[in-house]
């Protein structure tokens, strides 16, 4: 199969939709010839012209609070942040008034807008700009939230995202934009709401999202050197989450460690973890459900604080191990 | 039109519809009324904001639409709704909570909408809509539509970041939407003149390279003329217009609301500027009316009125099941 990278996988995504759907358009600052703060559309304003991967003002409320009023006026936009980090700036439009409209208005009118926004730390952008603010959105019922880890998984879920007639917040992630991986050229969905098991265990789950999963991955080739089958699930989408897949797996294994980049205190894993001791997997536990998350202060610049500050492979082997003594 | 020797109606509009506006100007004022009424007598929950003394800038600025033009609206929003054609029994059962409302009940006095007649919402966050309408504006244009998107919002909704980002957008896209800000002269109690510091609102157009217009928000013959330009400029693909709406809200800003911000000689000096009292006396004047005829349309708007209470009252009532539904497509 065709090799491309995540970034690839995004632009093709989309630029695959906006052949098909004259609906469809992209809006964000600097995505026209600059091709975007991380290069995601570059070459597509020269496909598509200036009406369609429309450059816009740095205004991030104003271009959210459009792209609602043009989902509910019969459009399907993309509008891209430069870092996830500004989604503060656009959380009113997005929290109160995208979200909301639906179910204010009695079930009249939906709002089929995807905001694509690139999280995470690792490349030295310092506080404001490395933040992973997922939980937030989770907790706004009315928006979904998805988070790929890989660029065939990007490819599928975007797809997904921009054919729901809902607003769909997508994660991306920085550091993934250069990993490579298998993406075929065809278009294809990943529905919303479907884990992935990105490698099958016996001993102990790991829930791992974005970037964590391929560390998640490391740490359990590390434990498999010394006996350890780990399971890694990759929720994909935060919102709906696919609880079943989470809880059948802890159910097999009797352990847990949930691991994600954002601080762990009020973090989406949580919410997993939380889920997992109310299920029927809670009577299958042999041990404590084991949180990583990120550390309890802004990201750093310094790249070895930067590091420190999130989880990183030794600390999810230690975690793993840590559910299986207590057994 | 001459419809006096000192007014004069720009805008090709006929008697009966004259006559129409007349009455829906009633409409809102009984609607917004008896909604005060029920208010102090604790018959509906939550809070609502009254649009009484402002029936002027609703029913000029929505006049000259059509069916397919949209409107976004605020938390005082009652009137623009009514002006849109949303009609009082369904207004009237959102805010008793029922399931007939516009909204099922869900949405109550700030959240009232109608798309299917172009009315995108009301909205209880200041400047939230703003955004939105440019969003609509920006449907027509790229879907080479012809409709025109009003958006009103009020004084204090132009000190919101939303409000600048939002205008610069719709002027650097030349975007069809028509600004109507009604200036009612205070936020909740913030005074305009200690908020802004512009002599009149319109003048922030000027920053965006937009048009911007002071109306008389009182007459609605003004705010028919004032928007007649507006929505010839958008349809022609101009781009937008900023029209300030001088007016003044009669009651307080919400039901707990003792006033203390401003004094009841300034209160009697507005009531003085009815837009009801004077759009009639305009008619009447100009032979479309009579005195007679006026009071009986008068009394019809306010049969009106008491017809969406009982439709309201005689309307069921969500249940649990209904909790869930609607917060996805």
């Amino acid at each position: 199969m065709r090799e491309i990278t995540y970034m690839e996988a995004v632009r093709e995504a989309m630029s695959q939709e906006m052949r098909k759907n004259e609906d469809v358009f992209i809006l964000g600052e600097d995505i026209g010839v600059y091709g975007g703060a991380f290069g995601v559309t570059r070459g597509m304003i020269e496909e598509f012209g200036p009406e369609r991967v429309r450059n816009t003002p740095i205004s991030e409320s104003g271009i959210a609070g459009a792209s609602v009023g043009s989902a509910l006026t019969g459009m399907r936009p993309i509008v891209e942040l430069q870092f996830s980090d500004f989604i503060t700036i656009a959380m009113d439009q997005m929290a109160n008034q995208a979200a909301k409209i639906r179910y204010m208005y009695g079930g009249k009118g939906k709002v089929p807008m995807v905001l694509r926004t690139p999280s995470g730390s690792g490349t030295g952008a310092a506080a404001q700009h490395s933040q992973s603010l997922e939980a937030w959105v989770t907790h706004v019922p009315g928006l979904k939230v998805v988070q790929p880890s890989t660029g065939y998984d990007a490819k599928g879920l975007l797809k997904a995202a921009i054919d729901d007639d809902n607003p769909v917040i997508f994660y991306e992630h920085k550091t993934l934009y250069k990993t490579k991986s298998d993406v075929p050229e065809e278009p294809y969905s990943i529905p919303l709401g479907k884990a992935d098991v990105k490698r099958e265990g016996t001993d102990v789950t790991i829930v791992a999202t974005a970037v964590m999963v391929q560390r998640a991955l490391d740490a359990a080739a590390e434990l498999e050197n010394e006996g350890i089958s780990a399971e890694v699930i990759d929720p994909r989408t935060l919102v709906p989450l696919d609880e079943e897949t989470i809880v059948n797996s802890v159910a097999k294994t009797g352990r847990a460690v949930v691991v994600h980049e954002a601080v762990k205190r009020g973090g989406y894993g949580s919410e997993i973890a939380s889920m997992i001791a109310e299920s029927d997997a809670f009577d299958f536990l042999d041990a404590p459900i084991k949180r990583l998350g990120g550390a309890p202060s802004p990201v750093p610049y310094n790249p070895e604080l930067e590091k420190a500050h999130v989880p990183q492979v030794p600390v999810i082997i230690q975690a793993a191990k840590e559910t299986l003594i207590k057994a | 039109m001459e419809l006096t020797k000192d007014v004069k109606l720009v805008p090709d509009v006929s008697q009966e519809k004259l006559v129409d506006l007349y009455k829906q100007m009633w409409t809102i004022r009984f609607f917004d009324e008896k909604v005060d009424e029920f208010f102090a007598k604790g018959m509906i929950h939550g809070t609502t904001h009254l649009a009484v003394g402002q029936e002027a800038s609703a029913a000029g600025a929505c006049a000259l639409l059509n069916i397919e033009d949209k409107i976004t609206s605020t938390h005082r929003g009652h009137g623009h709704c009514i002006a849109k054609g949303a009609t009082a029994d369904k207004m009237m059962a959102e805010l008793f909570g029922r399931t007939t409302g516009y909204c099922k009940g869900k949405g109550g006095s700030m959240h009232i909408a109608d798309i299917d007649i172009g009315n995108l919402g009301a909205n209880g966050i200041v400047a939230g809509g703003i955004p939105l309408a440019v969003g609509s504006a920006l449907t027509a244009h790229m879907k080479k539509q012809s409709y025109v998107t009003v958006c009103f919002f009020g004084d204090g909704a132009t000190n919101e970041g939303s409000f600048h980002e939002a205008v610069n957008l719709a002027s650097i896209w030349k975007l069809p939407v028509i600004f109507v800000c009604e200036n009612n002269q205070y936020g909740m109690s913030g005074s305009v003149k200690e908020m802004v510091n512009v002599e009149h609102i319109a003048e922030r157009a000027d920053a965006y390279g937009i048009p911007g217009e002071v109306a008389d928000g009182n007459d609605i013959v003004d705010m028919m003329n004032k928007t007649h330009d507006a929505i010839e400029r958008a349809r022609s693909g101009e781009g937008p217009t900023l029209i300030e709406a001088k007016t003044y809200r009669w009651k307080g800003h919400s039901k707990s609301d003792a006033k203390k911000y401003r004094t009841r000689e300034e209160e009697q000096e507005w009531k003085a500027k009815d837009p009801i009292k004077r759009f009639k006396n305009v008619l009447v004047e100009a032979g479309i009316l009579t005195e007679e005829k006026a009071e009986e349309i008068r009394k019809d708007a306010k049969q009106e009125i008491e017809n969406a209470v009982e439709f309201a009252e005689n309307s069921p009532m969500p249940t649990e099941d209904d909790l869930l539904t609607d917060v996805y497509a």
